[in-house]
């Protein structure tokens, strides 16, 4: 037994079962880009962490237990428990919630190396610069998931917030941060320099995070995403943990890929995203709906009219946004798609990669529905708009605005959007007529073959299936 | 740390970042959510860390035993939490029953 134990003591063999450990990741992350796979590779991501921590426990600098044991348990409670409550809906602000906890967890752990290791930190330039960033990026990850989550709940306004101030506010804080690491290098045990980084990384990750509107939110989701992978790689440098650089060096990567998906799907650069301030409102009259000076009215009609064209269409496409998650309406969407099948309507989806406020969030609100995935598309079924009767969109705006197309002066001008227009007819289910979370004019709405039906989506699909219930 | 190892623990940081961009490169717009959320689960590897942190000798008087424990209870949210979500959404995925066509 003591035998084992000493072996088990190793580090080398804890390091090899890293390696194995890691491999499961690398797999599961692979698996996890095909539907057909995903859940296979999620499990097989969830088997390398347990491998990883159950090692790690052998560790023979881990000598005392109880507070493991109940930090571990505690957060298992409560994550499995929110991890299975929280509705569909709410899940872009869950991951921003749970990727600042990552986030946190790596800047605590750099902190408690900076308490441990004073006399040693400072020897060796790699392990000092890589704790300060773990610092930085995990502080800031924490705070500006904090404020993305805020964003995304509804406690802090959407739109762009100290859109101007911001820049000059960032690289203040940066070249702070730089100045206090500087000079706790010299004294390494003042640790109100320390203090200065984190109060600075706090407010940094605030002031990256408030000027982004709310449509940009998929992008700033991802982005941090990648950011607490890159906070666990530079963990990994300061405790030696090569399983830490690997996996925190995937997870930064994917993220920045995600991000860059996300950013090419709006035509946009990232840096544009971060600080533009997007949505502002007040890009100037040059989207007004106006053709010869005269103000253009937008045509609306009931669900019930609506109803009956789509009893006798041959094709119609859905297309959702923002607004069928806010009113919740994926299930009677759903419901409304069934009926028409049933009726020999060929009825597809067509998703915006960037619609809803998280990557692929339509795309996980109608899989809840039960909407299989190979009726999801996404850009290529522009070509398919021109052959279709009735477009349903459901809460979208910028991304059928074909301004996008049109215009140059307009702020989302050159964003891939969907042709809609092309459709004999368009129904486009909105709250109000007021212009969408980017602030922007839509022309769609006053063209000839586009009809609004006002009012909250999920009660307006219900009227549609209500009429056609009445029609059979 | 001695040089070499500081080289080799670079070259691991550089080549894990090539690994990561491979990996991910192609993924369909369906899979971004549960993408995302899985890699954020996979984040909470800095456990692993925390773990040597909160396990050592000592009591709740030592501040770094204490941020220790803080750091193993929000990765450990950040895992559970994590993979939790994940798998609730993979589970939804399903595909068309009645086509049989081949789809990545």
């Amino acid at each position: 037994m003591d035998a084992l134990l000493s072996l088990l003591h190793a580090d080398w063999l804890i390091n090899l079962i890293y390696l194995v450990a890691v491999l499961f990741f690398v797999i599961g992350l692979k698996r996890l880009g095909s539907p057909k796979t995903a859940r296979q590779g999620n499990a097989l991501s969830m088997t390398g962490m347990f491998i990883a921590i159950v090692i790690t426990l052998f560790t023979k600098e881990i000598v005392s237990f109880d507070m493991i044991l109940i930090a571990i348990l505690s957060g298992a409670v409560i994550g499995t428990f929110i991890a299975r409550k929280v509705a569909m809906t709410s899940m872009p602000e869950m991951v921003a919630l749970l990727n600042g906890f990552g986030g946190i967890a790596s800047a605590l752990v750099a902190m408690a190396e900076y308490y441990t290791n004073q006399g040693t930190v400072t020897d060796d330039t790699i392990v000092y610069v890589t704790l300060i960033l773990s610092l930085l990026v995990g502080t800031l990850t924490f705070s500006g998931s904090i404020v993305a989550f805020g964003k995304l709940y509804g406690i802090i306004p959407g739109k762009p917030l100290i859109v101007t101030l911001s820049k000059p506010i960032n690289i203040i804080l940066i070249l702070g941060c730089a100045a206090a690491a500087v000079m706790l290098h010299g004294q390494i045990s003042s640790a109100e320099y320390v203090y200065a980084i984190l109060g600075a990384s706090i407010i940094l990750g605030i002031t990256l995070v408030i000027p982004i509107g709310g449509a940009d939110m998929p992008v700033v989701v991802s982005l941090l995403n990648s950011y607490s992978g890159i906070a666990v790689a530079m963990t990994g440098f300061v405790l030696h943990n090569n399983a830490l650089i690997v996996v925190g060096s995937l997870v930064g990567a994917s993220g920045i890929i995600l991000t860059n998906i996300m950013c090419k799907a709006m035509n946009r650069s990232l840096a544009n995203v971060l600080f533009g301030g997007f949505g502002t409102g007040d890009s100037g009259p040059a989207a007004a709906p106006t053709a010869g000076g005269e103000l253009q009215v937008a045509k609306t009609t009931s669900p019930d009219e609506a109803a009956m064209m789509m009893d006798i269409a041959e094709k119609v496409i859905i297309v959702p946004g923002y607004g069928m998650a806010v009113s919740q309406a994926q299930h009677v969407v759903k419901k409304l798609a069934d009926m028409l099948e049933k009726r020999g309507v060929d009825v597809k989806y067509a998703i915006h990669p960037v619609a809803g406020r998280m990557p692929g969030h339509m795309n996980v609100l109608l899989a809840e529905a039960g909407v299989e995935y190979d009726k999801l598309y996404d850009l290529e079924i522009n070509d398919e708009f021109s052959r279709t009767d009735i477009v349903i969109i459901i809460g979208a705006n910028d991304v059928v605005n074909p301004s996008a197309k049109t215009d140059p002066s307009c702020d989302i001008y050159g964003m891939p959007v969907f042709d809609v227009e092309k459709a004999k007819t368009v129904y486009v289910l909105k709250r109000s007529l007021n212009p969408g979370f980017a602030g922007i004019e839509n022309p769609l709405f006053f063209l000839d073959n586009t009809q609004m039906v006002l009012g909250d989506a999920k009660k307006t699909v219900e009227g549609f299936i209500a009429a056609l219930d009445e029609m059979s | 740390m001695e040089a070499t190892s500081i080289i080799m623990t670079v070259y691991v940081f550089v080549l894990a970042i090539f690994v990561g961009f491979e990996l991910i490169s192609k993924v369909p717009p369906t899979l971004h959510t549960p993408l995302m959320s899985g890699s954020n689960a996979i984040s909470g590897i800095t456990i692993l860390g925390a773990l040597v942190v909160a396990g050592k000798e000592g009591g709740w008087e030592d501040l770094s035993k204490v941020l220790g424990f803080a750091a193993v209870f929000f990765a450990s949210l950040n895992v559970f939490g994590g993979y939790g979500v994940t798998d609730r959404m993979l589970l939804m995925f399903k595909k068309d029953k009645k086509k049989n066509k081949q789809e990545s």
